[in-house]
């Protein structure tokens, strides 16, 4: 391949839709008869329900019918992640129990979204409360079963002698609140029936998973559901699982017999679609006097729902990040009653990473080593844990690059000592990593006569730019401009491919639409010479198009090599000593992520994960209040993400990275790894600011005051 | 069953003019917001909800050039004022150069805010052709966007400005 696409800043092939408004999302689904359905969901953490009144809303203007655990017929159980596709194992309004403050308990239809909302609030229900556990600090720590089929706990070395006997000791606690992904756009589901077959039009990271989860559930057969998911308006983890909503709108259209959407509410999108469960981190650091490390202890608590299990290893980054022989890894859960917590951006890496890169910022501090010079010398040559070689690692120049570019050398050693007016200027960095995914992926690309060139892939664009990507991919293997070239994704009537998660999707569904390309072309070169268009071999012999069909799955390159994207980040803050505002002024990242198919694409996608971590440091936190077990401000006043105002320039920038192993395209992924490490160069970079090391997140100003 | 139901509010019939056309909104509760009547009644889903309560700016529109949450706003309220919503900024196929910056400088992703984003834009630009730095973060900083981290709109908002003044400038 002489790549001219790969590798290109190529506009997205969807911006012209979406910036025009003509983009349609879930949410702007309409079919004729569309009725609505409006969600109604518990008021008490835990309890039994002893009476729940539908009769005023049944009564009400416009209303078509209300599902309750009354009148549900019986559904299956879906497995969680990764058994199977569900978010919730536990299908909705199945029996009279509350588990969680937020649970659906009813479905409202009406014939308008406002006769539906209108009818809602006249459900009335009453509880039967029990006692509930509301806090992570309130229940017992129990081992999980597993965590993505991997052991929560490991031990490697003897990691309590190593810690017994180090020069240099930390031990600290660090914790992460809940928090949550809050795409733009909610959770959605429009169903429609026709007869015994269902269509789905959801907004999903995975829309094989939603067909075979709904299939489960209902009974049904899979290749009676069909789902279609064209745009996502954001994710980030929400809609990686199938959520009992999903069902809900199923359930809904054929109890009315109409089409139904069925949209969550801003409010309902705190107990609907999973979060990132807050974390309770123990670390201990042995160390000699120079910084090298000898021994790492990560001990993780998490929470769950007293109903199910879901757990993300947290404390994982600690075993691979550097070169130590003695580490102890250790994750617990306390069931709470609240919801099943979920995926979210970089699950287990963004938060371990916090305490993990905070605590070595700590023992920079400690042992008067720079913080960078102190990561390169645990630089870790070959993987630790499984002791393989690196298909690639660009670590330590992602260092060089990034402490370049930032100036880091012109930082000064000491707490407050830098200055600006009357804030304290602080520096901080960070080191970066995230694994590299891959599932078996499908595609089809398509030759037509008239020079067009359409891919199809069942995957899915959850804003990350997969439609441009993919272009670029069959472009280039059929030397073709990109102009002429097409894609149709978010489809289960199209070849199968795994759930845009996990950074997986450009190194799964990428090498599938290489190789479908090829196939095309090849086809239509064995009626012909080289030489002529395709469009020209193809009108010669009357035929309208020729199709490749590609498949891609993970190579055996997986257990000859440990694969990582690694990158490095760095940190300005300003902090207004009389109001403890941080204000983040500056900031660096630099990533070694294999081949970037398109820079334009990447480089929004890798801000937009800085500005996550920055939302993680800074501003977000889903506060409970104890009592209720309920989620206060239900609201994007309550939840502040970070805007605008908030955001500095962002400097980001990849390292040119070949690496021959990970897959045919070398890619390695690169939605995750922006976001793993940033809220730690903020911390950072505040106690290089303050002299005040803030263990807990948010670092808002009451903790700086 | 309707009837005379005690929630069988009101409802009347009245004239929107949308993207400089006269629309009918039928037998509409008065209450319904601006919003629900341009995604719900006229088939106008440019306009995005996704908070309705005035956090986010995915509903960004024009009433009477001013910029407006239209979750916020009643449609009623509209009846003698023109709408723009991002459907009608544009002239046929060709896209403004807002629209067209934010496609050159790659400021989308799932471009669920960027419908109202493009309206705040054309906005602020309309109003104050010359804005630094810190006027741009503000101006557009009631309008949320989770995907991009605001680098590349940024980028667009300022190409724009400074391709407007060069263009004002003999
Ligand atoms: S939907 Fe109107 S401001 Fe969010
Ligand atoms: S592009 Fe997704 S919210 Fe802005």
């Amino acid at each position: 391949m002489r790549p001219t696409a790969v590798g290109t800043p190529v506009d997205r092939a969807d911006a012209r839709s979406k910036v025009t408004g003509t983009a349609c999302y879930t949410v702007d689904v309409v079919l004729p008869d569309l009725a609505h359905a409006v969600v109604v969901q518990s008021t008490v953490p835990t309890g039994r329900i002893v009476r729940i009144d539908a009769a005023a809303a049944e009564r009400a203007p416009g209303v078509l019918g209300v599902l309750s655990h009354a009148n549900t017929p019986s559904l299956a159980e879906v497995p969680t992640f990764p058994q199977g596709p569900a978010g919730q194992r536990r299908p909705p309004l199945q029996d009279d129990t509350v588990n969680f403050d937020g649970e659906h308990l009813a479905v409202v239809v009406a014939d308008t979204l406002h006769h539906a909302a209108q009818a809602a609030a006249l459900i009335d229900v009453a509880y039967d409360r029990e006692e509930a556990v509301t806090t992570l600090e309130a229940g017992d720590e129990l081992p999980p079963s597993g965590i993505f089929g991997e052991a929560p706990d490991s031990v490697r070395g003897d990691p309590e002698a190593a810690l017994a006997r180090a020069e240099v000791r930390l031990d600290a606690t660090y914790t992460t609140p809940t928090e949550h992904h809050h795409p733009l756009e909610p959770g959605a589901t429009v169903a429609a029936w026709d007869g015994g077959r269902l269509t789905l039009y959801d907004s999903t990271q995975w829309v094989s998973g939603v067909r075979d989860a709904v299939a489960m559930t209902l009974g049904m057969a899979t290749d009676q559901v069909r789902v279609v998911s064209p745009f996502v308006g954001g994710a980030f983890g929400s809609k990686a699982m199938v959520w009992p909503h999903v069902v809900l709108a199923a359930l809904a259209a054929r109890h009315v017999g109409r089409p139904v959407k069925l949209v969550l509410s801003r409010a309902q999108m705190f107990t609907s679609l999973g979060y990132r469960s807050p974390t309770v981190q123990r670390l201990s650091l042995g160390a000699r006097q120079d910084g090298t490390l000898t021994a790492i202890v990560h001990a993780v608590t998490q929470q769950t729902s007293v109903f199910e299990e879901f757990v993300a290893g947290a404390g994982y980054i600690s075993r691979s990040l550097y070169a130590c022989p003695n580490v102890a890894v250790r994750h617990r859960l306390v069931r709470v009653n609240a919801p099943t917590p979920t995926v979210m951006r970089a699950p287990g890496e963004a938060v371990g990473s916090f305490a993990l890169e905070s605590a070595l910022d700590e023992l920079a501090a400690q042992s008067g080593v720079d913080p960078v010079a102190l990561r390169l010398r645990n630089f870790a040559e070959d993987e630790p844990q499984e002791g393989l070689a690196w298909s690639s690692n660009a670590l330590r120049e992602c260092y060089q690059v990034g402490a370049e570019r930032f100036g880091w050398e012109r930082r000064t050693t000491e707490p407050r000592s830098m200055r600006e007016g009357r804030h304290l200027v602080g520096w901080g960095m960070a080191s970066a990593t995230y694994g590299v995914h891959s599932e078996a992926a499908a595609a089809r690309v398509r030759i037509c006569a008239d020079g067009r060139i359409l891919v199809t892939s069942g995957t899915q664009d959850l804003g990350t730019g997969t439609y441009t990507t993919m272009v670029q991919v069959a472009a280039d293997a059929l030397g073709v401009p990109v102009e002429r070239v097409t894609a149709a994704l978010g489809d289960t009537d199209l070849p199968p491919a795994p759930h845009s998660g996990g950074s997986q999707t450009a190194a799964s569904v990428g090498p599938a639409v290489w190789s479908a390309a090829l196939d095309a072309c090849s086809k239509v070169l064995a009626l012909a010479e080289q030489g002529d268009s395709y469009a020209e071999i193809l009108t010669r012999h009357g035929i309208e198009f020729v199709e490749g069909r590609g498949d891609a799955r993970p190579g055996a390159s997986a257990s000859r090599f440990a694969m990582r994207s690694f990158g490095a980040h760095f940190a300005e803050v300003q902090v207004d000593p009389e109001l403890g505002e941080v204000r983040l002024t500056r900031f660096c990242g630099v990533f070694g992520a294999g081949r970037i198919l398109n820079p334009k694409t990447a480089r929004s996608q890798m801000i937009g994960g800085i500005v996550g971590g920055t939302g993680m440091a800074l501003t977000e936190r889903t506060v409970t209040d104890r009592r209720l077990g309920r989620v206060v401000s239900p609201n994007l006043s309550g939840y502040a993400v970070p805007t605008h105002a908030d955001i500095p320039w962002i400097d980001v920038c990849f390292i040119d990275e070949h690496d021959p192993h990970v897959n045919a395209l070398g890619v390695k992924g690169i939605g995750e790894v922006a976001i793993v490490g940033v809220a730690a160069a903020i911390a950072n970079a505040v106690h290089h600011a303050t002299g005040r090391r803030i263990r807990d997140l948010p670092i808002t100003p009451q903790t700086l005051l | 069953m309707t009837g005379n139901h005690p929630l069988a509010a009101e409802s009347e019939t009245y004239e929107l003019s949308v993207n400089g056309r006269r629309e009918q909104v039928k037998a509409a509760w008065l209450g319904e917001s601006l919003l629900a009547v341009l995604r719900e009644r006229l088939g106008l889903p440019g306009a995005k909800n996704a908070c309705e309560q005035g956090e986010c700016g995915s509903c960004s529109v024009f009433v009477d050039g001013v910029l407006v949450c239209s979750c916020c706003v009643l449609a009623a309220d509209a009846v003698d004022a023109e709408v723009t919503t991002v459907e009608g900024l544009a002239d046929g196929d060709a896209l403004t150069d807002v629209q067209q910056s934010f496609l050159d400088a790659g400021a989308v992703q799932c471009g669920f805010c960027t419908p109202g984003l493009v309206v705040a834009v054309h906005d602020l630009l309309d109003r104050n052709p010359d804005p630094g730095d810190l006027e741009v973060r503000e101006a557009i900083s009631g309008n949320l966007c989770r995907c991009t981290g605001y680098g590349r709109i940024l980028a667009a908002v300022e190409a724009v400005r400074d391709q407007r003044g060069r263009r004002s400038r003999p």
